[in-house]
This record gives structure tokens, sequence and C-alpha cells, in this order.
């Protein structure tokens, strides 16, 4: 079997869908001919024609409002957004319109939209490209959000979205992607990789963690989440986006309803902090690094 | 040119030129504006008596939204604004559902199944790009349908206005910008909204034609209309249509025009006013008569009547239906929360005890 990154199965899903059905379109800056920033888009130009890999002029709003359209009008559009803190001028058209026109409509008009939006921080890039901002989007009702950490979930919760689903990962189903006893660690994308090494470290000290995927922000598995931490009896939220009104929060509000009386210790959150995304000399100081995770979970476990 | 007005019928209601339809559809026309217009001030009245949430009153742009709305096909899309009753009506959504919308019931936003109308847009200018997307999947799909955006002299400064137009001309996209320039966006005047001459002028830096209309005249508006349709459909690219009009009312019933402009402003306009020209023309063409007036008067009030009746005989929606509608299939955290609302009392889970 072949090894793909993350972005390599995004292309496999995407080329799929595009060939699968004839409804399904890519949208965005540089999606066609350059095969995207980070080539997720690469090749599908030249497979699927200029019709339906759309390289569109530098207008986010745009983008979306016209993806909006086109979902309405029967067609399945993947529209990128080049960074998450470019998606901003897009943000009216998401939170005002492709959110809510299935309500504003009684299911009459849907829109069967999917934006792809690259986030985080940690590749020392310019000012606006580390951004982790999903919670304004999980905070927006009508959407579903999604965060894969790996290249399987990447592709299949993208055809999950898709009309036709040659394979697919479901929206709305956490997994435990390492099991332990005496700690749970919450995280979702990136972060995984960091919670994996603090995983380890903290093994090699004798403490055992299990770690929850969340994979999907909005609709959440809760049950999963409790499931864990009834086990484990601690829980450490751990996201790269800013603490304050981050998902950390909701998260231990629902644990603290549905799982306090089994909780020894209380849930601790290791976040990003309330400043801007530092530029490159300093991005590490805000990142949640594993030995911050360690430290966490040792607190609660020593508690 | 974009700056020469297109005129066929003059206040007077004498020709300029050759009228775009015949004597009977003229009249079928006159018709539709003198309900949309019976419609309208019964929708201030109805506000006015605690029976609408809010009205945005159309009065004096009937021609702008019969003219433009009746140069479309059966299947071509209309995305439209909340100022827009008179022409979404035309094509076919119901005054029944209008009115539901304006009473706060998310039932009036699904019009019936082949109404190719979307719901009225509250948000100024965002849904010009629906229609751009809109007419482009038509174009992918293989469709011959077009799509027209009515929108106001407020909207062109919203940058949606840009996207939306650049996007239309990059890619060629069969749609109509009709912009229905009633001179306010609320209290600014239209020379405060651009600096621009005109508003049509404005698509030459799209790369596309601009033509700018007498807003009142019923003739002139359908031409035009016409004309950018026939074009966008035959695979020529999109128009941006001024329709160089005036709201005799206020904004909504929520304000008062007479702390922004001068009533004499008004008096002016009113004697422009678009329903008058009509039926003037048809008095000249001997097809117009006091007994026929009252007559379709009468037609069109009893059936905006049986409209007010049968929104108001609707049941208020069950509490739970507002969480059916977020998505196809609800989501777990919706169950729980319609339940909630329901079921009284939160769902305090804890079976961890």
């Amino acid at each position: 079997m072949a090894t793909l990154n993350v972005a390599q199965a995004i292309n496999q899903g995407l080329d799929q869908a595009l060939a699968a059905d004839r409804r399904v379109v890519v949208l965005g800056e540089d999606v066609g001919r350059t095969g995207g920033v980070f080539r997720v888009t690469d090749g599908l130009l030249e497979r699927h024609g200029e019709d339906r890999v759309i390289d569109t002029p530098v207008s986010e709003s745009g983008i979306v409002g016209a993806a909006f359209g086109m979902a309405v009008g029967g067609l399945h559009p993947v529209a990128e957004m080049q960074f998450m803190g470019f998606s901003y001028p897009a943000y009216d058209q998401v939170v005002s319109h492709v959110s809510r026109i299935r309500n504003r409509s009684r299911h009459r008009f849907t829109a069967p939209l999917v934006l792809r939006i690259p986030y985080g921080g940690g590749i020392g890039a310019a000012e606006h490209h580390s951004e982790s901002t999903e919670a304004i989007y999980a905070h927006v009702p009508g959407l579903k959000v999604v965060v894969p950490s790996t290249p399987r979930d990447a592709k299949g919760l993208l055809l999950a979205a898709m009309p036709e689903e040659p394979y697919e990962v479901p929206i709305g189903r956490a997994t435990v992607a390492r099991e332990g006893t005496d700690v749970t660690v919450v995280a979702w994308g990136a972060m995984l990789r960091e919670v994996g090494k603090a995983a380890d470290m903290l093994e090699e000290d004798g403490v055992n963690a299990e770690v929850i995927d969340l994979r999907s922000l909005v609709p959440l598995d809760t049950e999963a989440v409790m499931e864990s931490v009834r086990k484990t009896g601690r829980a450490v939220i751990v996201h790269e986006a800013p603490r304050t009104a981050g998902l950390a929060g909701e998260l231990i509000a629902l644990i603290q309803e549905r799982a306090l009386y089994s909780l020894q210790a209380p849930v601790a959150r290791v976040t990003g902090w309330d400043t801007v995304f530092p530029l490159k000399r300093s991005e590490h100081h805000y990142l949640p690094s594993p030995e911050r995770i360690v430290a966490a979970a040792k607190r609660l476990v020593e508690s | 040119m974009a700056e020469e007005l297109a005129q066929i019928l003059t206040p007077d209601g004498e020709l300029r030129g050759e009228p775009p339809v015949d004597l009977e559809a003229t009249r079928h026309l006159y018709r539709a504006m003198v309900g949309a217009r019976l419609f309208d001030r019964k929708g201030t009245a109805l506000q006015k008596q605690g029976r609408l949430a809010t009205y945005a009153p159309f009065e004096g742009q009937e021609a702008a939204q019969i003219g433009s709305a009746a140069a479309l096909r059966g299947d071509d899309w209309l995305v439209a604004t909340y100022r827009d009753a008179a022409a979404m009506w035309f094509r076919g959504y119901p005054w029944k559902l209008l009115l539901l919308w304006r009473a706060g019931d998310e039932r009036g936003g699904a019009p019936p199944e082949g109404v190719n109308v979307l719901p009225p847009s509250i948000t100024v200018g965002a849904h010009m790009l629906h229609a751009v997307g809109l007419a482009w999947a038509a174009k992918l799909l293989g469709q011959d349908r077009i799509a027209l955006t009515s929108f106001g002299d407020g909207a062109t400064s919203e940058g949606d206005f840009h996207e939306a137009m650049n996007f239309a001309g990059v890619y060629q996209v069969p749609v109509v910008f009709l912009c229905q320039n009633n001179q306010y966006a609320i209290s600014l005047r239209r020379d405060r909204q651009t600096a621009s001459p005109t508003i049509a002028g404005k698509a030459e830096a799209y790369g596309f034609p601009g033509v700018l209309v007498d807003g009142n005249d019923l003739f002139a508006v359908y031409r035009v209309t016409a004309d950018a349709v026939g074009r966008a459909r035959a695979g020529g690219g999109p128009t941006l249509i001024e329709a160089l009009t005036y709201r005799l009312g206020p904004h909504t019933t929520s304000d008062d025009p007479g702390r922004y402009r001068d009533p004499a402003e008004e008096a002016t306009w009113r004697e422009r006013d678009p329903v008058e020209r009509v039926r003037r023309y048809l008095q000249r063409q001997s097809a117009w008569t006091e007994e026929w007036q009252r007559e379709i008067e009468n037609e069109e009030a009893a059936l905006i009547e049986q409209a007010v009746e049968e929104a108001e005989a609707l049941p208020p929606q069950e509490p739970g239906q507002i969480f059916e509608a977020m998505f196809a299939e609800m989501t777990p955290q919706l169950r729980e929360q319609q339940q909630e609302l329901s079921g009284g009392g939160p769902v305090t889970p804890t079976g961890d005890r």
C-alpha cells in the first residue's frame, strides 16, 4: 500500500471525487496551474479541465460566494482558502449564507459546499499564515467543522462530504489514537503529533495516556470523550488555538456536565496563548509542546 | 454608451420608441404593477397594525421590478433583496409566503418547487455572488438558464459588488446585474455613495456592458433586460443595468424620510409614477377604462386578502422546529438541545454518579 502525506491524500480524494461525479468542481487561488500553494490540487487541472478545476482571482469572498451559488445550483464545489488567516474576507459569506440557506429556506435550498482551509503554525511563515482559529467556525450554527490529523482521515473526511463516497471516515466520530488508562488527552489536527510525543515521554515515566483524536469539532463526539474520561478520571485538552473562548473551554464544560464524578483531578488545558501568533523566531514559545503537555498530565496524575 | 438614458415611454405615457410587448401583454404587466402596489400598501398597513415585523416598501419601483422580472424565462434564477417582493411574486413566489416571511416565519423562505427564486437577501451585496454562482453552475451543467440579481445603489459600495462583477466578467457567466438605483441607501444620497457619474459606467471596469435605463419606464426596463438576458443566454456574458428610479416611501416601516430628503423631491418623482405612466399609455391606446381599473383592483385586492388570511391562519411552528433545518439530519447536539427546549429543563447527564 502506498504511503501518502496529508496533501497527497487530499489530492487523491479530490481526484477520485472529480472522476466519480461531474457535479464536483474545485476552485480557489492558484489551485489549477500551480496545483495550489501546498500542491494539494496538483495535476487536477490536467486531468479534469479548467472548467472544473478553476483558478480564481484573489477574491476570497468571491470564491465562497460564487461556490455557494454553484452549490445551490446543483454543483458540489470544493473551495480552497490558501491559509486560515486569509479566510476572513469570506467569513461573511460563510456565516451569513453558507451556514444558513437550508434553515432560511426550510430545506428547499441547500449548499453542499466544502471549504478547505489549511491552518496552524510551526513552519516559520509570514504573518497571517499560521492562524488556528477553528473555534470561530465551530461557533457558527449550520456548519460542520472537521480537522483531520492523518492522511487517511483527511481523504476520508473529504469524501464523506462528497456525493459519491468510495471510502469514508464518518463526520462526527472521534477515534482513540492511543489507548491508555491514567489520563485522557484530547486533541485534533496537527497537535496529534505533539500529543503523540508527549504520550511517549509519559510512558517512559510510567504514565499511560489515552489519546482521543476528535477529528470532527462539529458535530462533536461527546460520548467518545466521556467514555475515556470515565475510564481514566483525568483529562488534558490540547489545542493550538488561543485559550480564551477556545474549544477546550467547551470540552471542559461538557466533561463537568457529564463526567464530573469520575474525575480525580481538575481538567487541564494546554493551548496557544491569547497573543497574536508570533513570527518565526518566537513561534516555538507559542505552540503547545510535548513538554507542556507532559507537565500538565503529570500535574493531574500526581494531584 | 452607459450615460445615455434608455426610455421608450415618457412620463406622460407617450411612446418614444417601439414598445417591446403588445397591448394585451402591456395590460397584463400593468395589472401586475397595480396588484404589486396594492400589496405594498397592504404590507405597510399590516406592519402598522403589528401583523408584520418590518416591511420595506417598494412603491415607485414597480416598473423596475415587474419590467425586469417579465423578461426572464420560467426556469431562470432570480436573486433579489428584501425590497423586491414585486419581482419575486411575478416570478411565482406567492404573496402568502412573502407575508409569512415578513411576519417572522421561516416557512416564508421556501418557495414552491420549480420557482427558481432564492428567499430575499437581507445582507447587502453578498447575494450578487450567489447569482454569479447559480449562473455559473447552469453554464457548467449545460443548462441555458441565466440568473438575474437585483440590488440597490447602496450595494454597489460593498466589496461583494466588485467581486461579483469581477468573477462574472472573467468567467463570462450568464448573469444580469440589475441595480435599482432608487437614490437613497436608507438615508444616504446617491451622490455620497459613489463619485462615479453613473453606476452603469462601472461595468466598463469589468469588461462588459453597462446600460442606463429609465427605471420608471416599464417598456424600457423590459427592453434592456430582455436584451441582456438574451445576450447572457447566447453566451455573450454579463450586463450591468442601472435602472434610475425612486423609492417613494421610507426605507422600511421604521424610518422617516423627512429627516433626510426634501418633500419637493418626492413630489417630482411622484409625477414620474411608473404605474400611472403605463395607465396613460393604455388610455391613449383606448385599452384602459375606469371600470376595468376597478375590476382589476378588486380582483388583485381579493387575492392579497386571501394571501393574508392564509398566512395568518397558519399555526405557529412547534418550538422544536427551529432545530430541524440546520442540517439534513440533526446532529446529536441539536437533538439534545431540542429535547431540552421541548421537554423542559436541561438534560443533565449525571450518569457517572
